[in-house]
């Protein structure tokens, strides 16, 4: 299984004991970080001042870590960049954050809930609420194209574009080709279907001879 | 506290609660929490405006979901058998990765069942007998061997691939998202399973003789499939009735057993108790074995938490 390329890029999978190591992960993927990371983080609770400036930049604060929150099954991914983020509102000092399930017996929901709990409260949320939505269906035409190159440069190939409408009946190893993401070449082949999470298959190519994971299109 | 704690929280939705302390964000404390499948959310339904049903019978609705929710349960099961016995590691990779599809479909399916009834998918899952299984048959059986898992497996992910696919237009908003979801996985499930059948028809004159004979063993649990349900059509005006799903389904097993140079089994159809099956809570005797085994850890800690 290629897991380096994947265990350097992420956060890593354990969770850090709190207030370790979080302020990389932030400001590593948070872009517009036009206030400090310390503003918040560490104080007592979110303030309450009734000013739109503060409820705004709370609001903003609370997106960017929700944003930055990583998939624990794709840890090079942001939940931004899997598009399974929905929406995040703040009400009164309290975060709602809603996500969407990839598959639907995706055990990372429960992880990903976690990890936004975490981080929320490390950023100095004390409430924070995860709702899941299930319409619109995800769907990785969702993932971003931030999140496409990420995956590549993980080793992981991307997504092809889903397929919507009726559903033909195809064979395994008839689909389209997938372009190896090390090489480049669409000389590969599926090595298995269903691979170590639901929402990824093994493939192989031909050209150079490594194996590589593909990120199923649905 | 750990980072863990929180997973045996209670289900769908989880909370923290502002005014307490470090750990609040454990939702609702051990009290509320479950054992089962652990995972941290309550309502997956939360933002489906499911006042906005119409006048669907919600007795009707829930036995439906309940129909459609034990045959990805009960068939899960089955398939989890299956890990650690299955020939090479990518099958046993394959057989997990639906198993657990099917899992995510049926605690869905029987979270919007408990909506309906006041109770819960965990409560539904293991404190419910036999007779009050609502699943097909078909799903029931063990597998003597692959040929049968791959077989029966076509057959299940096409049934299902084309009932859901018309769910998507249910008229219950609960039901059409899941169908949605579903559907697009099991058109995965299904391509596996073509894939293998068709290896092993077209395969060595063994392998061909024992598709064969896997099919067989099945195939009498088949025509209950599509019994007529005017409840389901009704979810799905004129649509879902699975009378009117045989046509679909036959096209493609007929494509597929083509290719892998099988014929369709002439078998009779397995008779119901006085015209009762699957549907009707009336079951084989292998249910009974499949629930000893799915409930016992539930039922000997009712309420117990992990």
């Amino acid at each position: 299984m290629t897991a380096d390329p994947v265990a350097r890029a992420g956060v890593g999978p354990e969770a850090p004991p709190a207030g370790a190591g979080v302020d990389t992960a932030t400001s590593a993927v948070v872009g517009p970080a036009d206030e400090p990371a310390a503003v918040l983080a560490g104080a007592a609770g979110p303030p309450t001042g009734p000013a739109e400036a503060d409820a705004s930049a709370l609001l903003d604060r609370a997106r960017q870590v929700a944003a930055s929150v990583t998939d624990p099954e794709l840890p090079a991914l942001t939940l931004a960049d899997l598009g399974v983020l929905r929406d995040v509102t703040v009400q009164d000092g309290h975060v709602h954050v809603t996500i969407t399930p990839t598959w639907l017996g995706c055990p990372a929901l429960p992880e990903i809930s976690g990890d936004l709990h975490r981080r929320l409260r490390e950023a100095g949320f004390a409430g924070v609420t995860v709702h899941v939505a299930l319409t619109p269906a995800w769907t990785s035409d969702a993932i971003t194209a931030e999140g496409r190159r990420k995956l590549a440069d993980a080793g992981i190939a991307p997504p092809r574009p889903a397929r919507r409408g009726p559903v033909p009946l195809g064979w395994p190893g008839r689909r389209d080709r997938v372009a190896c993401p090390r090489c480049g070449s669409a000389d590969t082949t599926v090595l298995a279907p269903f691979g170590a999470t639901l929402c990824r298959a093994l493939y192989r190519c031909r050209a150079c001879g490594e194996p590589f994971e593909y990120v199923k299109d649905i | 506290m750990t980072d863990r704690e929180w997973t045996t929280g209670d289900a769908w939705t989880t909370d923290s609660d502002p005014r307490a302390t470090d750990d609040a964000w454990v939702s609702d404390g051990p009290a509320s929490a479950r054992w089962a499948y652990g995972t941290g959310f309550r309502d997956p339904f939360v933002d489906i405006d499911l006042a906005a049903a119409p006048a669907t019978d919600p007795e009707q609705l829930a036995a439906r979901c309940l129909m459609l929710g034990d045959d990805a349960l009960v068939y899960s099961h089955r398939l989890q058998q299956w890990i650690t016995r299955l020939p090479e590691l990518e099958e046993e990779m394959a057989v997990a990765n639906i198993a657990l599809d099917l899992l995510g479909q049926a605690r869905l399916l029987l979270t919007r069942a408990g909506h309906l009834l006041g109770t819960d998918e965990d409560r539904l899952a293991f404190f419910r007998a036999e007779h009050e299984f609502r699943n097909v048959r078909l799903v029931e059986r063990a597998d003597a061997d692959f040929a049968e898992l791959v077989g029966r497996l076509l057959v299940f992910s096409t049934w299902r691939l084309e009932l859901l696919r018309r769910l998507t237009e249910s008229t219950d908003p609960g039901l059409a998202a899941i169908a949605e979801r579903g559907a697009t996985e099991l058109a995965y499930h299904r391509e596996y399973a073509a894939g293998w059948v068709v290896r092993l028809g077209d395969g060595t004159e063994l392998s061909h003789q024992r598709m064969q004979a896997g099919l067989a063993a099945f195939w009498p649990y088949v025509d209950e499939l599509f019994r007529p349900d005017p409840v389901l059509a009704d979810l799905s005006p004129d649509r879902a009735d699975p009378v009117a799903l045989r046509s679909d389904v036959d096209a493609v097993l007929d494509s597929v057993l083509a290719t892998a140079t099988l014929q369709r089994p002439s078998v009779a159809p397995a008779a119901g108790v006085g015209g009762r099956t699957g549907r009707d809570g009336v079951h084989t005797e292998d249910l009974g074995y499949i629930l000893a085994e799915m409930q016992s850890v539930a039922r000997a800690h009712p309420e117990g938490v992990w």
